[in-house]
C-alpha cells in the first residue's frame, strides 16, 4: 500500500494545493494527516475544508498542538504563535471548529502509530528532534513504525531490534526525493516535514511517501507559490516572522 | 536449515545451490540458479547465530542496500536479497575474472602493468563516486580483473551519501581492512570519497613492490600508526619503481585527506600520462624518513586526529568539483583569434571549479600512414613546434604545474581524436572551438558537431561573435 503522509499545514493554502496536486500525480492508496492543519498560515477555513474534503474519501486525520489550542487556548504558545492562534480562532466556524477538536490523538495500525508529536506524553507535544527524544518515543509503544511531524524539520531515527538490538539509536538526514529503505530488522521513527512552514532550509513543501510493499519511505519536496501565501500573511497583519520564514524555510 | 547445513541442490526462495565456491568463518558462497535470471549468479549466505557479530548483519543490509541501486560495468549487477528478519543474503552476477589479491601472489608486477591495472582500478572507483558511493573496503581481494576493466566487489562497509549510513554510531571500532583502512576512518569519518584513493594507494603499492605500505597489523594502535609513520618509499624496497610511480603512490597515502589526488579522476588521469606527472618531493624520498619526515609524518597524523567533522559535502558533488577539463585547441593557424576566445572560456571554467585539473591538447593532423611508417624528422620537428605552440598559449592560463599537463595528438581524424581522449582519460568537460559556418564546413561536418554528438561528458563549444552579413 502506498501512503501519502501531509502534516504541519498551518493553514498554507498555496503550499497544501501544490502537495495535493503532486501525491494525484505519484497516485497513492490513501492519505495520512499528522495533525497541525492551522495556526501561523493565512488561510484557516480553506485548509480546515480541503482537509475535511479528504477525511470524507477515507483520509486518517490526526490532531495536532494548533489544532487543540482553537477549542483548549493558546497560553503556553510562543508569543507569535500565540498572536496567529487568537486571529485564526476568530476567523474559523463551528464546524470548522467541531471538526478540529473532534480529531484523535494518534492511530494504530498493525505495527505502525501515526501520531502529531511523539508516542511519548502525545498530549503534551514533545519534540522528536534528537535520537534520545525518538528513544522516549519508542520506549512508550511496541509500535515497530512512528510517523510524526511537528518539529518541521525531516528526520529519520533508527534502532536494531530482537536479538541484534544494540541500544544505539542512529539519526539520519533525508535527502530530498530519495527512497531511503526500511528493513525488518529496525524500529522507525520517522519525522515528516513541514506543508506549509519548513523549517530545514528548503523553502519548498514537504510530504512522505511510504510504500510498505517495496520498504521504501521518501520525503518529497514540491515547490510551490511562496509569494502568494506570504502577500495573504501581511495583508492579514500576522507578525513578520511568520512570513519572512516562509522565504527562507528556517 | 541453517545456511551452514545447506548441500547442493536445496532452494533458496527459488534460487537453486549448485556448488559451493567459497567458505569462511562468516559466510559461504555459493553459485546458483533461477529459472527468472540467466547468466551465472552467485549467491552470498551468512552463518548466523548465537554469537554472531551484529555487524555480520548490518553489511549484508548495508551491501543489498548500495548494490542494487549502482549500476555499470565496475560493480556486480544485483539480483535479489533476502527478507534480513528471516533469513538474509544477496544474489547478484557471477564475476569470473581473476582477483587481484591471486593475481599478485605471482609476484610484483611490472611497472607498466601497476599503471595499466592502476588506472582500470581508478576508472571503477570514479564510476562509483560518481553513483555517491564511497567504497570503503578498498583491497586486493576486493578487486576482480577481466576483459571489461575491473569489478569492485563487497560493499559490505560501503556508503552511499543519500541513504542512511547504517555504521555511523553504530560500532565504536573504525571498520576497514588492516591493510588498506584509512587514517580518517581510523578516526571515525566515513564520509570521504579521499579514503578510497587511500586504499587505491596502498593497492598500488603492493602491485609495485609485493609488500602492503603499512602491513597488516590486527590491533587497533598497529592501524593508527599510518597517522603518524609515513610508509617506507616504494623506491626503497624497489628500485625499478620509476619516481613517478613513486610520486603517484606517496600522493595517494598522504595522511591529510585534503593531499590526496581531489578525484579518482585524476589519479587515473596520472597512471596515464607518466611523463606528464608532476614531481615533488615525493618522488625522491628515499629509505628510512629522516628527523623532518617524521615530524612531517607527525604534524599530519596529528591533524588528521585533531580534525573537526568535515562539512557535510554529498559525495558525488566532491567527485565534480575535482573534473579532469579537456581544453581542445586549433593551433593549425596559430594562436588565432578563435584560440583566444577558447581560452578565456577555459579560463571561466577553471575559475569557477576550484581544484580542476587542465589538459591542453591539440590535434596535429596526418595523412593515413602505413604500419611500417617510421615518424621521420620533419614530422617530431612539427610535433616539438605545436608542442611549443600549445604550451605559449596555456601560458597566460597560469595553472600551476601540477595541474596541467600538454598533449598533441597525431591523428588522421581530430574529432575522432578528441573523442578518444576524452573517454580514455575520463574528461569531465571540452572546451574548444568552431570555425564560422560555411557552405563547405556545413557539407563536411564540423569537428565539434562531431564532438558534441557523441561526447560522454559536457561540450562547451566557443564561437566568434560576428555580425549578420545579411544586416
Amino acid at each position: 500500500m502506498r501512503t501519502a503522509f501531509i502534516t504541519d499545514i498551518h493553514a498554507n493554502r498555496e503550499a497544501l494545493e501544490a502537495v495535493l496536486d503532486d501525491i494525484d500525480t505519484e497516485g497513492v492508496d490513501r492519505i495520512v494527516c499528522l495533525g497541525d492543519i492551522v495556526g501561523y498560515g493565512p488561510d484557516p477555513v480553506a485548509a480546515v475544508d480541503i482537509v475535511a474534503g479528504l477525511a470524507d474519501r477515507g483520509a486518517i486525520i490526526i490532531k495536532g498542538n494548533h489544532d487543540h489550542a482553537v477549542d483548549a487556548g493558546w497560553h503556553s504558545m510562543s508569543e507569535n504563535a500565540a498572536r496567529a492562534m487568537k486571529w485564526t480562532a476568530a476567523r474559523l466556524g463551528p464546524a470548522e471548529k467541531t471538526f478540529l477538536a473532534d480529531l484523535p490523538l494518534g492511530h494504530r495500525e498493525g505495527d505502525a502509530l501515526f501520531v502529531h508529536a511523539s508516542a511519548h506524553n502525545p498530549e503534551s507535544w514533545p519534540y522528536v528532534l534528537e535520537a534520545h527524544d525518538a528513544a522516549q518515543s519508542f520506549a512508550a509503544t511496541d509500535a515497530r513504525l512512528i510517523f510524526s511531524g511537528h518539529t518541521h524539520v525531516p528526520a529519520l531515527f533508527h534502532t536494531l531490534i530482537g536479538t541484534l538490538a544494540t541500544g544505539k539509536m542512529l539519526t539520519f538526514r533525508p535527502v530530498a526525493d530519495k527512497p531511503v529503505p526500511l528493513s525488518g530488522i529496525r524500529r522507525y521513527h520517522a519525522v515528516i516535514g513541514a506543508v506549509g512552514q519548513p523549517r530545514d532550509r528548503d523553502s519548498r513543501a514537504c510530504w512522505g511517501l511510504w510504500d510498505d510493499g517495496a520498504g521504501e519511505l521518501t520525503w518529497r519536496r514540491v515547490p510551490y507559490d511562496v509569494e502568494a501565501t506570504v502577500a495573504k500573511v501581511q495583508a492579514a497583519g500576522l507578525p513578520d516572522r511568520l512570513w519572512m520564514r516562509l522565504l527562507t524555510g528556517d | 536449515m541453517l545456511p551452514r547445513d545447506l548441500a547442493p541442490g536445496a532452494a533458496v526462495d527459488g534460487f537453486v545451490l549448485k556448488e559451493r565456491i567459497a567458505v569462511g568463518g562468516m559466510g559461504a558462497i555459493w553459485s546458483v540458479e533461477h529459472p527468472d535470471h540467466s547468466g551465472p549468479l552467485v549467491m552470498k549466505l551468512p552463518f548466523l547465530g548465537a554469537g554472531a557479530d551484529v555487524s555480520t548483519i548490518i553489511g549484508y543490509e548495508t551491501e543489498a542496500m548500495i548494490l542494487r541501486r549502482l549500476s555499470g560495468r565496475h560493480v556486480p549487477a544485483f539480483v535479489a536479497a533476502g527478507d534480513l528478519a528471516v533469513l538474509p543474503y544477496i544474489v547478484m552476477e557471477r564475476v569470473s575474472g581473476t582477483p587481484l589479491d591471486e593475481r599478485l601472489r605471482l609476484g610484483p608486477m611490472a611497472v607498466e602493468e601497476v599503471a595499466r591495472v592502476g588506472a582500470r582500478i581508478a576508472a571503477a572507483v570514479e564510476d562509483i563516486h560518481r553513483q555517491h558511493v564511497v567504497h570503503l573496503d578498498l583491497k586486493t581481494g576486493n578487486v576482480i580483473l577481466l576483459e571489461r576493466g575491473a569489478v569492485l566487489i563487497d560493499f559490505g562497509l560501503a556508503r552511499h551519501d543519500e541513504l542512511p549510513d547504517l555504521f555511523a554510531e553504530e560500532s565504536d571500532l573504525p571498520m576497514g581492512s588492516p591493510a588498506t583502512i584509512s587514517p580518517e576512518q581510523l578516526v571515525g569519518d566515513r564520509t570521504q570519497p579521499a579514503s578510497d584513493i587511500f586504499a587505491l594507494g596502498c593497492v598500488l603499492y603492493e602491485m609495485a613492490t609485493g609488500e602492503p605500505p603499512f602491513g597488516e597489523p590486527v590491533s587497533l594502535a598497529g592501524q593508527k600508526r599510518r597517522l603518524f609513520a609515513p610508509p617506507r618509499p616504494p623506491r626503497s624496497l624497489d628500485r625499478k619503481v620509476p619516481r613517478w610511480m613513486q610520486e603517484i603512490i606517496l600522493k595517494c597515502l598522504e595522511v591529510e585527506a585534503g593531499r590526496r589526488y581531489a578525484s579518482a579522476g585524476q589519479l587515473l588521469f596520472d597512471l596515464r600520462h607518466p611523463d606528464q606527472v608532476p614531481l615533488t618531493e615525493r618522488a625522491d624520498r628515499a629509505g628510512q624518513e629522516g628527523f623532518t619526515g617524521r615530524i612531517r609524518g607527525w604534524l599530519g597524523g596529528r591533524r588528521a586526529e585533531q580534525m573537526p567533522p568535515q562539512r557535510k559535502v554529498p559525495i558525488a558533488r566532491r567527485i565534480s568539483t575535482a573534473p579532469v577539463v579537456m581544453a581542445a585547441v586549433d593551433l593549425a593557424r596559430g594562436a588565432d583569434p578563435l584560440a583566444n576566445e577558447v581560452r578565456l572560456h577555459v579560463r571561466r571554467v577553471l575559475d569557477a571549479e576550484e581544484g580542476a585539473r587542465l589538459a591542453c591538447v591539440t590535434v596535429l593532423k596526418t595523412k593515413l600512414v602505413g604500419d611500417d611508417d617510421t615518424p621521420d624528422e620533419a614530422g617530431r620537428s612539427a610535433y616539438l613546434a605545436r608542442l611549443i605552440a600549445l604550451k605559449d598559449w596555456a601560458r597566460t592560463l597560469d595553472v600551476p604545474e601540477e595541474r596541467v599537463s600538454f598533449h598533441v595528438l597525431e591523428a588522421v581524424n581530430p574529432g575522432d581524436a578528441i573523442l578518444d581522449y576524452a573517454s580514455h582519460n575520463r574528461v569531465d568537460h571540452i572546451v574548444m572551438g568552431a570555425r564560422a559556418a560555411s557552405a563547405l564546413r556545413r557539407h563536411l561536418g564540423s569537428v565539434s558537431s562531431h564532438v558534441v554528438a557523441e561526447a560522454l561528458c559536457s561540450v562547451t563549444v566557443v564561437r566568434l561573435k560576428e555580425s549578420d552579413a545579411s544586416e
